[in-house]
C-alpha cells in the first residue's frame, strides 16, 4: 500500500520551488482540482456522512451513559472506561477470549495457508483443482449456512462424535469451545494461501538452484530462501488477519452465542450485546473505541517489528 | 526437475528405471497427500450437502455417510415454507435485491472514484487517498452505533436505506483494488482521447471503462459474495421476518429452541451456498487473480 502511495507521489509535479519551464512543452500532469473532486465526490460524501462524522459521534458518546429507552443522558467523564477495566467481570472475559483466539487462530491459519500454498507451488496436473478444493471453504466461511454447519458438526449428535465414537459436548465444555471457532478459522486459510502462492511464484528458480549445487537440502532451501524472501507477504497477511481477527462476529453469534460460561464472548460479539440488546450505546461505543485502540497499537507494533524480520530484496527497489 | 510430467518421463525409456520408478512413486505420493486433504477440507461442506438429502432419520443413524441411503427431496421442501408463513421466497428475494442493488452501487461507485484518484491530480489526494486506506482497517463498531441512532431517529429501521445508502461511496477495497488496475493501463490513449478534446469525463466512459472490466467483474464478485453473507447489518436493521434475507431467516429457523427439522435446516443451508458456488464455478480465474494481485481478504 505504500508502493501505492509513493507511486501515486512520484506522478505528481515538482513543485513550485523550481523555476516553471516558460512554456510547457506538455501540460502531462495539470492540477485539475474540480474535476478531480467531482470524481471522488461519491466517496467524499459517504466517507463524512458513513464514516467521519459517526466515528467523532462515537468518541462523544463514549463519555456519556447514551441509552435508546431513557431519554435523559449526560456526560460521565472516563466513568464507562473504569468500568470496563474494573468493575464489569465480562469485559475482561470477552478480552481473554478475543486474545486468545487472535493468537492462536492467525498463526495456525499462515502456517496452514503456506504449507498449503508451497505444497501446490508446483506445475503438476491438477493443481488448479485443488487449489479450488483448499479454497472452497473459504469463500463460504462467513456465512451463517456454514455456521450452523459447525454447529451441527459439533454438536452432541454430529458428526465428529459420530466419526470418534466419543460422547463430548464440544460447544457446552469451557476447554474445548473456542477450539472449535478456532478450527474454523483455520479451515478457511484460502486467501492467505492464494496471497502466498503469488508470491512464491515471484521467487526465482535459479535461487533455488543455485543453493542445491551448494549442497543444501530442502529443509535449509526453506529456511534460508523461501522464508526471507517471504516476508513481506508474510507481513501483509499479519496485519490483514490482525485486524479481521479481531473484528470476528458471524461465527461466535451464530455457533456458542458467546457461552459456555463466556469463553466464546468475542469482543465484537460483546459489543453487539451491550449496544443492541441491553441498548447501552454509550459504553458500547467505548468498548468500540478501546478495540480501535487495540487493533491500532497491534497493528503499529507489527509496523515497527517488521524492520527486524521483514527482508525486501534490492531487487524489488 | 520434478516439473517432467510421467508422459514425458515415460517417452525417456532410457532413464534407469530406478529413477522412473522413483518419480512416478513420488507423483503419487503427492496426489495421494494432496487430495486426501483436499478431501478432509471439502468434507463438511460434502456432508452438509449430502445431509440435505437423507431423509428424518437417516440423519441421526447414518450420520457420518456422505451418500444417502434414500434420497429425498422432503427436506427442501418442508425447508422452503420457512417459518411465521413467510416462504423462504421472501427471504431469497431480500437477499438477491440486497446483495444485486448493492452490488452494483458499491462497483459502480467504486470505478468512478477510483478513476479520480488514480488519474486526476487534485490538491489534497494523497490526504484522503491515505483517508481512505485507513477506513480499511476501521472496526465496523465504532461507526456502526451512531449510524444506528440516526436512521432510527430518521425512522429507517426495517427498511434497505440504512443497508445501501453507504453504498453509494463505494467501498475501498473496491477502489483500491481498480486503481490499482487503472495504474497499469498505458496513459497514452487518456492523452491522446483529451488531446482530441475529450474530457476526464469521456475519457474515463470511453477510454478507462471498456479496459477495467476484468478489475470490475472480481469486485463484483466479492462485493456479492460479502453482501450475500453480510450479518450484522442486517440483523441490526431489519427485525421485520418478511424483510429478513437469507442469513437471518437461517439463523431464526436454526435456532436451537425452536425447529428440530435438521433435514430441513440442512437443505435451507445448502442451498444458500449454492449462489456462492456456482459463481465461484463460472468466475474462478477472476478471484484468484484478484485475491493474488491485491490481496483482498477473503
Amino acid at each position: 500500500m505504500s508502493e501505492a502511495l509513493s507511486v501515486s507521489s512520484s506522478a505528481r509535479p515538482t513543485g513550485d520551488r523550481r523555476p516553471r519551464p516558460v512554456k510547457p512543452h506538455k501540460k502531462r500532469w495539470r492540477h485539475d482540482n474540480w474535476t478531480g473532486y467531482l470524481f471522488i465526490s461519491p466517496w467524499l460524501i459517504a466517507f463524512f456522512a458513513f464514516t467521519f462524522i459517526p466515528i467523532i459521534a462515537s468518541l462523544v458518546l463514549a463519555f456519556t451513559n447514551y441509552d435508546v429507552l431513557s431519554p435523559t443522558w449526560r456526560w460521565v467523564g472516563l466513568e464507562n472506561f473504569e468500568r470496563m477495566f474494573t468493575r464489569d467481570p465480562r469485559y475482561i472475559k470477552s478480552l481473554q477470549a478475543t486474545f486468545f483466539y487472535a493468537f492462536t487462530a492467525i498463526p495456525l491459519r499462515l502456517i496452514f495457508a503456506l504449507a498449503v500454498a508451497m505444497l501446490l507451488n508446483t506445475n503438476r496436473r491438477m493443481v488448479a483443482g485443488y487449489r479450488a478444493a483448499y479454497y472452497a471453504p473459504s469463500i463460504v466461511g462467513g456465512s451463517v449456512a456454514v455456521a450452523v454447519m459447525w454447529r451441527e458438526i459439533f454438536g452432541r449428535d454430529g458428526l465428529i462424535n459420530a466419526v470418534l465414537g466419543t460422547d463430548v459436548a464440544w460447544l457446552g465444555n469451557p476447554s474445548t469451545a473456542i477450539w472449535t471457532l478456532i478450527l474454523l478459522a483455520v479451515w478457511q486459510f484460502g486467501s492467505p494461501m492464494l496471497i502466498f502462492l503469488a508470491g512464491l511464484k515471484q521467487i526465482p528458480r535459479e535461487f533455488y538452484e543455485a543453493a542445491a549445487i551448494d549442497g543444501a537440502n530442502g529443509w535449509q532451501q526453506f529456511w534460508r530462501i523461501t522464508l526471507p524472501l517471504l516476508t513481506p507477504i508474510i507481513f501483509f497477511n499479519l496485519v490483514m488477519q490482525l485486524i479481521s481477527g479481531f473484528m470476528v462476529f458471524t461465527q461466535a453469534f451464530v455457533i456458542t452465542g458467546g457461552a459456555p460460561l463466556d469463553t466464546t464472548l468475542f469482543y465484537a460479539l460483546y459489543i453487539y450485546q451491550r449496544a443492541f440488546v441491553s441498548l447501552q450505546m454509550g459504553y458500547a461505543s467505548a468498548m468500540a473505541w478501546v478495540l480501535l485502540i487495540i487493533i491500532a497499537v497491534l497493528t503499529a507494533l507489527v509496523f515497527r517489528s517488521s524492520s527486524y524480520w521483514v527482508f525486501y530484496s534490492a531487487q524489488e527497489d | 526437475m520434478e516439473t517432467v510430467s510421467t508422459a514425458a518421463g515415460r517417452a525417456a525409456v532410457r532413464a534407469p528405471r530406478s529413477i522412473l520408478h522413483h518419480k512416478a512413486l513420488r507423483t503419487l505420493m503427492y496426489h495421494l497427500v494432496v487430495a486426501g486433504l483436499g478431501y478432509v477440507m471439502l468434507y463438511p461442506i460434502l456432508w452438509l450437502f449430502a445431509g440435505s438429502f437423507k431423509g428424518r432419520a437417516e440423519i441421526w443413524t447414518n450420520v457420518s455417510s456422505l451418500i444417502p441411503q434414500q434420497f429425498t427431496l422432503e427436506n427442501y421442501i418442508n425447508g422452503w415454507r420457512g417459518f411465521g408463513g413467510i416462504t423462504f421466497t421472501t427471504f431469497y428475494l431480500n437477499s438477491f435485491f440486497y446483495a444485486g442493488v448493492g452490488t452494483l452501487l458499491a462497483v459502480a461507485a467504486s470505478a468512478v472514484v477510483a478513476y479520480g484518484f488514480a488519474r486526476i491530480n487534485f490538491t489534497g489526494r494523497r490526504f484522503w487517498f491515505a483517508c481512505m486506506l485507513s477506513t480499511l482497517m476501521l472496526p465496523v463498531q465504532v461507526q456502526i452505533i451512531p449510524q444506528y441512532i440516526v436512521f432510527s431517529q430518521l425512522g429507517w429501521i426495517n427498511t434497505f436505506y440504512p443497508l445501501l445508502l453507504p453504498r453509494f461511496g463505494g467501498q475501498a477495497f473496491f477502489i483500491f483494488m481498480i486503481m490499482q488496475f487503472i495504474r497499469g493501463i498505458p496513459r497514452d490513449l487518456d492523452e491522446a482521447a483529451e488531446m482530441d478534446g475529450c474530457g476526464k469525463g469521456g475519457v474515463f466512459f470511453r477510454i478507462i471503462l471498456p479496459q477495467i472490466t476484468p478489475a470490475l467483474i472480481t469486485a463484483a464478485i466479492f462485493s456479492f459474495y460479502w453482501t450475500w453473507e453480510d450479518f450484522l447489518s442486517p440483523l441490526i436493521y431489519l427485525n421485520a421476518p418478511r424483510l429478513y434475507t437469507v442469513s437471518l431467516a437461517l439463523r431464526a429457523f436454526a435456532d436451537p429452541s425452536g425447529t428440530t427439522d435438521w433435514g430441513a435446516i440442512f437443505a435451507m443451508s445448502s442451498l444458500s451456498l449454492v449462489p456462492v458456488f456456482v459463481i465461484f464455478i463460472l468466475f474462478q480465474r477472476f478471484l484468484v487473480e484478484g485475491i493474488s494481485t491485491t490481496g483482498l481478504k477473503g
